[in-house]
């Protein structure tokens, strides 16, 4: 990808949230509802609610609405949250850490452990093992992170409660954070009473949204091991006498990591979007527990300043999945 | 040009779906996923169509005197209530049996729709490209810039709960899935040499979309529509968890779970056995799809 290339997608990424944040003003404009009447006392005259409608710029039309909110957006102003009458971006930047962590502990466990998978896989080509395999892949593939999320609170928060089954953190141990990042937080500074802790109340979301991503690996990478184990360097490592797991280790997987690579970063935004639902069952404190509330509670300025900061991070992982892609193989990104 | 309009008939009998019935039907009864899953998917569209005839009780019947009674077999069971009682005295059974009916309405209707929204908008922009596909290409982008689960959440909130707010949520956010397959789909079968033999023979274009280019692209699109039905029942489960879908009155399998995860600890079997018709019925989707699209494949079916 050369430098005109990705200036090229900035622009297309700026576009596209663009699109996001004029679907999504217009949107709530035709919420029935209104959000003012929500946060006002019975006792308040029509005068008390004009002036309040004013103040938040309701009382102007759409696209003076839109274009005032989106140059405030520009210049980094979300707004203010009317349910919690907090700067939007404050309360986004004080759950994001959460969704994060979450996230990224879901990555990796999905890659690691389909990638293990998948290595088992190679190595049982031809036994009985991989059709085996295979089949119960297929029914992992099948099964989406809301169904696992759920399956998760009965086998280990009901039948076999070894894991917390709500929440981020014992609410005795909140105290002396100075970060959101709690899970990094707590390790660089050595308190591990706490880092277990949350370590333990991310077990099972993590599970729900990693355990898709893993399957997918598995059958990603297992084709791509399988195609590359019969390239001729490979077999003629074989026939230097190297052992089939170092084969599939040194050889193999080096060529078969790229389309597996690619495939998990979009996998990796459809699990950061799987995040609000997932968050919400375990009441994980995360953007996307936040965001179900901001729209029961009809929170115009704190639902826009969520979709669009999810918007950004899906267009981000893209582009970045796009040159990590061009970075490991300069061929294709020459053609296309 | 003689052979080229030889070349271009015998193409096109090739390729086109010209004699439906046995001749399609065949390899799909070999494809052991799509009898057992299609299998299920039917008996469930019957429990769906006669489930007054077949539940034992009424899904709506409260008893306070009978409320959280575990399933039979159970000590303190019932008798009567296979499956047990809500914290309402409803009968679980029959309230799981009811519940498909929510769940292949909205995945029959809001698979369809979309399929034919998405087809429409992926055809005109694989095929007549140029500013259609510009267009369409830059909404599809700008819509998988939107988390999908949030999406439908607000999308219910602005029209409001119901079925047809339901329904509509799914159409509005899965188009897209169809619009992008049938699209690249659309480009590829665009390069075959038969689309370049009807063009020289002087079809039209929209003949060629029509007649030509969709019969090879309805394989994939079927097998698209079997998956999306499972992706349907799933966003309409977690809509009624959330409790956004349908009033607590009519029966669903995400109602009942969210109903069923309030009181996981001291009633499991009102959680459990709505989650076992969930997932029971994704799985078959997502296995019927997976299996259509391999008995179709004329490429993958050797």
């Amino acid at each position: 990808m050369t430098a005109s290339d990705l200036l090229n997608r900035l622009v297309m990424a700026v576009l596209t949230l663009m699109g996001v944040a004029v679907i999504v003003f217009c949107l709530l404009r035709i919420v029935p509802g209104d959000p003012v009447a929500m946060m006002i006392s019975p006792s308040a005259t029509p005068a008390d609610i004009a002036a309040l409608r004013a103040h938040y710029g309701l009382d102007l039309g759409l696209p003076q609405q839109f274009a005032i909110w989106f140059g405030d957006v520009l210049k980094g102003d979300f707004g203010t949250s009317i349910s919690q009458r907090r700067d939007v971006l404050e309360l986004i930047g004080g759950r994001l850490p959460a969704t994060l962590e979450l996230a990224f502990a879901a990555l990796v466990f999905g890659v690691l452990t389909g990638g293990m998978i998948a290595v088992l896989g190679a190595l049982a080509r031809g036994t009985k093992l991989d059709p085996a395999l295979d089949f119960i892949n297929g029914l992992f593939l099948a099964v989406p992170d809301f169904v696992w999320a759920l399956a998760l609170v009965l086998l280990l928060g009901v039948f076999w409660p070894v894991f917390p089954l709500s929440g981020r953190i014992d609410p005795g141990l909140t105290t002396d954070f100075r970060t959101d990042f709690y899970l990094i937080e707590s390790l660089v500074t050595f308190k591990f009473a706490a880092f277990a802790d949350i370590l333990a109340h991310m077990v099972m979301p993590m599970l729900a949204l990693g355990l898709p991503l893993a399957a997918i690996v598995v059958r990603t990478l297992k084709e791509a091991l399988a195609e590359a184990m019969v390239q001729d360097y490979v077999l003629l490592a074989r026939l230097k006498g190297m052992s089939p797991l170092r084969l599939v280790l040194q050889e193999a997987l080096r060529n078969a990591v790229g389309p597996t690579l690619t495939l998990t970063g979009v996998q990796f935004t459809f699990m950061i979007g799987g995040t609000v639902i997932v968050e919400r069952i375990f009441s994980y404190p995360g953007l996307g527990n936040m965001a179900i509330d901001a729209v029961i509670n009809r929170d115009l300025p704190l639902i826009q300043g969520i979709v669009l900061t999810f918007g950004a991070i899906f267009i981000l992982v893209n582009i970045l999945v796009d040159l990590i892609a061009a970075w490991l193989n300069p061929r294709s990104a020459a053609h296309g | 040009m003689g052979d080229l309009t030889k070349t271009a008939t015998t193409m096109d009998t090739a390729f086109r779906f010209r004699s439906l019935p046995m001749k399609t039907i065949k390899p799909l009864l070999r494809e052991p996923r799509v009898v057992i899953a299609g299998g299920f998917l039917l008996i469930l569209l019957l429990i769906a169509l006669f489930a007054p005839y077949i539940a034992p009780k009424d899904p709506l019947e409260q008893d306070l005197m009978l409320g959280n009674m575990p399933p039979a077999n159970y000590p303190g069971a019932e008798p009567g209530y296979y499956l047990g009682t809500d914290d309402l005295g409803r009968d679980v059974l029959s309230r799981v049996l009811y519940g498909s009916r929510i769940a292949l309405t909205v995945a029959f209707v809001a698979a369809s729709l979309s399929a034919i929204i998405g087809t429409l908008l992926g055809l005109a922009a694989g095929w007549y490209g140029r500013w259609a596909d510009r267009v369409i290409s830059r909404l599809v982008d700008i819509w998988m810039a939107f988390p999908p689960v949030l999406l439908s959440v607000l999308l219910v909130a602005v029209m409001g709960s119901g079925l047809h707010s339901v329904i509509a949520a799914i159409v509005i956010i899965d188009w897209t899935r169809f619009c992008r397959v049938v699209r690249a789909e659309t480009m590829a079968q665009a390069r075959l040499d038969y689309v370049m033999a009807a063009q020289t023979i002087g079809f039209s274009r929209s003949h060629i979309l029509w007649r030509e280019i969709l019969p090879n692209v309805a394989p994939v699109l079927i097998a698209l529509v079997s998956l999306e039905m499972g992706i349907a029942v799933i966003v309409e489960a977690i809509l009624s968890f959330v409790g956004l879908s349908l009033s607590s009155d009519i029966p669903t399998w995400g109602g009942m779970i969210a109903q069923g995860r309030q009181m996981v600890h001291h009633g499991w079997w009102v959680f459990v056995f709505p989650l076992l018709a969930l997932f029971a019925t994704v799985l078959a989707f997502n296995q019927l799809g997976n299996g259509l699209r391999t008995a179709l494949d004329p490429v993958m079916r050797r």
